[in-house]
This record gives structure tokens, sequence and C-alpha cells, in this order.
């Protein structure tokens, strides 16, 4: 999993002001890789948003007189084992993953970012507590982390936001407590500290503006590993559940027919391929743009 | 240094801990009754209760949570819902197999990896930098499983080179290793990459130049040597995700190692089986990075654990 290092990114001191955002994204625009990747995701984006106008007709209806055709022009990429068109149903895939990557951002900023806020604001004992939840859940690689839970929560899309989203919480935290252990002790929040602003504010105004710019860059790399997650957990089928075009789960089910017709694992794999990728490419642009000295 | 290593053992207890709490309340999260679920489907309501009072299910919480240790530090795992073997005899039987396919990927992606990361470094923004950068982040992005099932169709469909799955020689191991091996070659050649030109650029880099050695030196005795350690630290967090491409790699090429046999136990519901997988992975995971921060301190003197 792509994890970055927060100690590059934080801006320790440096208010964050429409300004900064402003360089920002000058030099993302100068940054073509992460142009291309930004396309991409708008593609996706477009796709998953006009998918009943890009493909008329239901993705999971079958037709069996059509089953596994190999493309022609009315099906591009060809059909699938219940003769339902590929392209169709890699269209309506992308509103699942898409869903699913920003459900499981959402459950990790939900709960990452007021545990890492308080784990470095406060220190001390509570620090000390949710660091070793911490540590255990990063003893585990993330994907057999979402997969115990999966194996206890079930299958659907629900539980795989579920299970990855959790999977990604220790990743926000130690991001944003790393950010918070940099800015604590700068003077502007000793200043509001001393002028008696209650720490719920100082948090909110003074800390959370600098912890922005990382976690930015974090939920677009976290987008691609939950797309990546996603897809492994429905290629194993315990993820989102067919007739549901997932692209992950369509590739469990291609397995059968690779012999005979290898187009059906080809395309749906195409699809994960260039969303994860457009993901990182975002992510990798943002971080340059932030710092050009880290760039792995 | 003995003190360090004593240490660096120690500090791993919590975690070691935190593990146990998490596979224990991980059967005590799902509906129904957690004897039941150990027991399997197709259990007798005897052999249910024979379980409920090994594992003391019928006491309280911190009760079960003492019996709970007082297996699993004697390793004892309990028996498979699925095939009623030990857990632990079946998980001895597999692991050879996945410590086979892992370090088979993790020799190619070291081979391949850092030597990309060098070349990278050595001649930063040149063709050869670009490519290696753009295989790179393909790497990463790409689903291991997916590029199981595409070197299947090439290498064994088309070309008839390789087996398409299965065990029993080497070339069985090819394809397992190449695709689990793909994404870490990828980290491994980012990180490369980026400490050497950290480290390329440094003074002492400078001063073995203008000394007069030759590139060669310069870049393998000076700037490698002092890049080791974050390379080294990328190595072993890889390990993780080689445990985790296992799951998906196994599955694909009918490998019988720990990966399949957990997918096998998740699709049977065999919870005594995922809870062992699970906490061996985890216990693997936890050695391979012990013995990271064990080799730091032969690789670089310059750290001193007090």
């Amino acid at each position: 999993m792509t994890e970055i290092k927060e100690d590059n990114v934080c801006q320790s001191g440096e208010r964050v002001t429409e300004n900064r955002f402003g360089r920002i994204w000058a030099k993302l625009k100068r940054n073509k890789v992460a142009l291309v990747g930004g396309v991409l995701i708008l593609v996706y984006v477009l796709s998953a948003l006009f998918a009943p106008v890009l493909f008329p007709g239901s993705p999971s209806a079958p037709n069996l007189m059509k089953s596994l055709e190999s493309p022609t022009l009315k099906d591009p990429l060809g059909t699938d084992e219940l003769g339902r068109s590929i392209l169709g149903r890699i269209i309506y895939g992308s509103r699942i993953s898409l869903i699913i990557a920003l459900g499981v951002v959402f459950v990790g900023i939900i709960f990452g970012i007021p545990l890492g806020l308080i784990s470095g604001y406060y220190g001390g004992k509570i620090d000390f507590g949710i660091q070793r939840i911490t540590d255990t859940m990063l003893a585990f690689p993330g994907f057999l982390l979402a997969l115990a839970l999966v194996s206890v929560l079930g299958v659907g899309i629900k539980n795989t936001v579920i299970s990855i989203g959790i999977s990604m919480v220790p990743l926000y935290i130690r991001l944003v407590r790393g950010c918070v252990l940099s800015v604590r002790e700068e003077d502007y929040v000793e200043a509001a500290r001393a002028v008696g602003t209650r720490d719920v504010i100082i948090l909110s105004r003074h800390i959370l503006p600098n912890v922005m710019v990382p976690i930015t860059v974090q939920t677009s790399l976290s987008m691609g590993t939950a797309i990546l997650f996603a897809a492994g957990l429905g290629f194993l089928g315990i993820g989102v559940q067919p007739p549901t075009p997932e692209w992950g789960a369509m590739l469990g089910s291609a397995r059968s027919y690779l012999f005979h017709a290898p187009h059906v694992a080809t395309f749906p794999g195409v699809a994960i391929f260039l969303a994860v990728l457009s993901f990182n490419l975002l992510g990798d642009g943002l971080r340059d743009a932030l710092d050009p000295r880290f760039k792995i | 240094m003995l003190y360090y290593l004593i240490k660096r053992l120690i500090s791993t207890i919590p975690v070691l801990i935190g593990i146990s709490l998490l596979l224990f309340f991980m059967l005590r999260m799902l509906p129904g009754d957690p004897a039941q679920v150990l027991a399997g489907q197709m259990a007798t309501p005897e052999e249910i209760e024979n379980i409920r009072h090994q594992l003391g299910l019928d006491r309280p919480i911190y009760e079960q949570y003492v019996v709970y240790m007082s297996h699993l530090v004697r390793f004892d795992l309990g028996r498979s819902a699925r095939t009623q073997n030990p857990v632990t005899v079946e998980i001895w039987a597999r692991l050879p197999n996945t410590i086979l396919l892992a370090v088979v990927a993790i020799t190619l992606a070291c081979l391949f990896g850092i030597p990309a990361g060098i070349i990278s470094a050595v001649r930063p923004y040149s063709w050869i930098d670009y490519l290696v950068t753009l295989f790179a982040l393909f790497g990463i992005s790409m689903p291991v499983f997916w590029l199981g099932l595409m070197l299947v169709v090439v290498f064994a469909v088309i070309l008839k080179w390789l087996p398409a799955g299965g065990t029993g020689s080497w070339q069985h191991v090819i394809l397992p290793s190449f695709t689990l091996a793909a994404f870490v070659v990828a980290f491994i050649a980012r990180m490369t990459r980026s400490t050497m030109l950290e480290t390329l650029s440094q003074d002492f880099t400078t001063t073995a130049r203008s000394k007069g050695l030759t590139e060669k030196v310069v870049v393998v005795k000076h700037a490698l040597k002092n890049a080791l350690i974050p390379i080294i630290t990328v190595v072993g967090l890889q390990f993780g995700s080689l445990l985790a491409g296992a799951v998906l790699t196994e599955t694909v090429f009918a490998w019988p190692g720990l990966g399949r046999l957990l997918y096998d136990s998740i699709s049977a519901r065999d919870y005594p089986m995922i809870q062992g997988v699970i906490l061996i992975f985890g216990l693997l995971y936890i050695f391979v990075n012990l013995v990271v921060d064990f080799i730091y301190a032969f690789v670089d003197p310059r750290i001193r654990y007090d």
C-alpha cells in the first residue's frame, strides 16, 4: 500500500492560505503526469454518472444466445458467459468502484482524523492507547485486515466499504498524528491556547488546516488502494456479489473461461488497472507539487 | 547490541497481545453462538457442548480470554470445522509452499528492483529513468490477480510454455512468483531511486568523485552502501504485501499455500482455520520486520542502540 511520509509534506508553522493552494494548483497544472491521472479520473466519474445514457438497458440482464462472444462492433469488448456486454458492465462497474472508494476514504477520514488529532494533541496515555491499537492494526497488511473483517461481517457493498475503510484508519491516524506533533508547539497554537481558546477550536481552526494537504494526497492514493482491495475481495467472491457489475467479481467469474474466452478476463482488469493508476498518478502529482524533494 | 535485541523483542509483546485480542473479539463479534461457529454447520450438539466447555464459553469474558491465551501459547488453535484436522497441522503442511513463493518473489524483486532503481537514479530524467518510473507506477497499480490471469493466458494458453497452475516442479513456481513479485519490484525500484538520488547529491559522493574515483565505485561503494537502510526497510515492509498478495496469487494458480488455505477457509466459514492463518500471517510479518531491524545493526554501524 502506498503511504506518504508525513514529515515531508506537513508544512510546519505555515498556515494554509488561498495563495498556497493557488501555487499548488499552478504546479499541478504543469505536471503532465498528474493531469493525465486527473483526466482519467474525470472519464471514470463521467461514465459513472452517465452510465444509463452510455449504456441503455440493464448491465445484468442475461442473453444466453450471445454467451462468450468475442469483441464485435456492437459489443466492442465482447460478452461474458451470460451474454452480457462487458463494456456495459465495466461502465456500470465504475459506479460501484467509485462509490466503494469514496465510502472507504470517508470511513478512513471520519475515524482517522479525529483519532490522529486527539492522539497527537493530547499525547500521554490517550496517545499511547491509540498508538498501540494502530500498531496492532498495522501489524497486518491492509488487505489481510480487510479480508479478516469481511470474513466476520459478511459479503456485500456495505461490508466491503466498512472492512476496507477500517483497514485505512490506522494510516490516517499515523499521518495526522505526525503532522499534529510538528505543529503543536508552534507560536500561533501557543498563542491560541494562551488566550483561552477551547481545544476543539484550536484543533479544528489552527491545527486541522495544516493537515489538510497531506490528507488530500493520502486520500488520492487511498482511493486507488480501495479500488484495488475491493476488486481483490470481489475476485475472491467475498466482496460485492454477482449479478452486481463489480470489476473484481467479473474477473473472478472470468477465470473459468480463461482458455476459451480470454477477452472476458482482459478488459475488467484493464478498467481496474487504469482506475488505480489514475489515482496514483494524481496522488504522486499532488505530492510533487507539495514537495518536489520527496519523489518516490 | 544484545540489549537492543532484547529490547526490540520485548517491544513486540504489546502488538502480539493486540493481535490476540483482535482474533479473540473477531469470533465474538459474529452473530450467534461462538461454539456453533467454531464447530461448523455439521457438528453434533455433543461436539458443540464439548467446544463450549473446552473454550470456557460458559464462563465470564476475561476467563474466556485466559483460556484462549493458554491454548494460543501452546499453539493449540483448535480443529478445522471443515476437515476436522488440527489447525496447526494444516498450517504447517502449507507454510513451506507460501515461504517458497515469498522467498523466490522477494529475490526476484530485489534482483530487478534494486538495479532498476540505481540505473534510474544515476541517469535522472533520461529516457531510461522515465521508463523505470513508468513501469514502477504500472507495477503498483496492477491488480495482482489480473496480472496472474494474463500471464496464464500468455504463457499457458497461447504459448503453452508453462503450467497454468498447481505444483510439483520448478516450472510451477515461475508464474506465481513473477506475479507476486511485480508489485514489490515496483516499490523497491521507486524507493531505491529516491534514496540513491538523495545519497548521490550528498557531500561525501562529491568528495569521492573529486578524489578521482571511478563512477562505478562512487555509485556502488559510496552511494548504494548508504542507501541500503531504506531499501532494506522497504523489502521488509513489502513482505506484508507479499502475504496479502499470496491469498490472491495462490487462488489464481491453485498453489497449495497458506493464502489458498485462507481463501478456502473463508469460503467455507471455517473460523478456527481463518483465525489460525491470520495469526500466522501476523506472526510472520512481525518476525520479518524484527529480522530487518536486526540487519540494520549489521549494515549500519552508525546506528547505536541505547
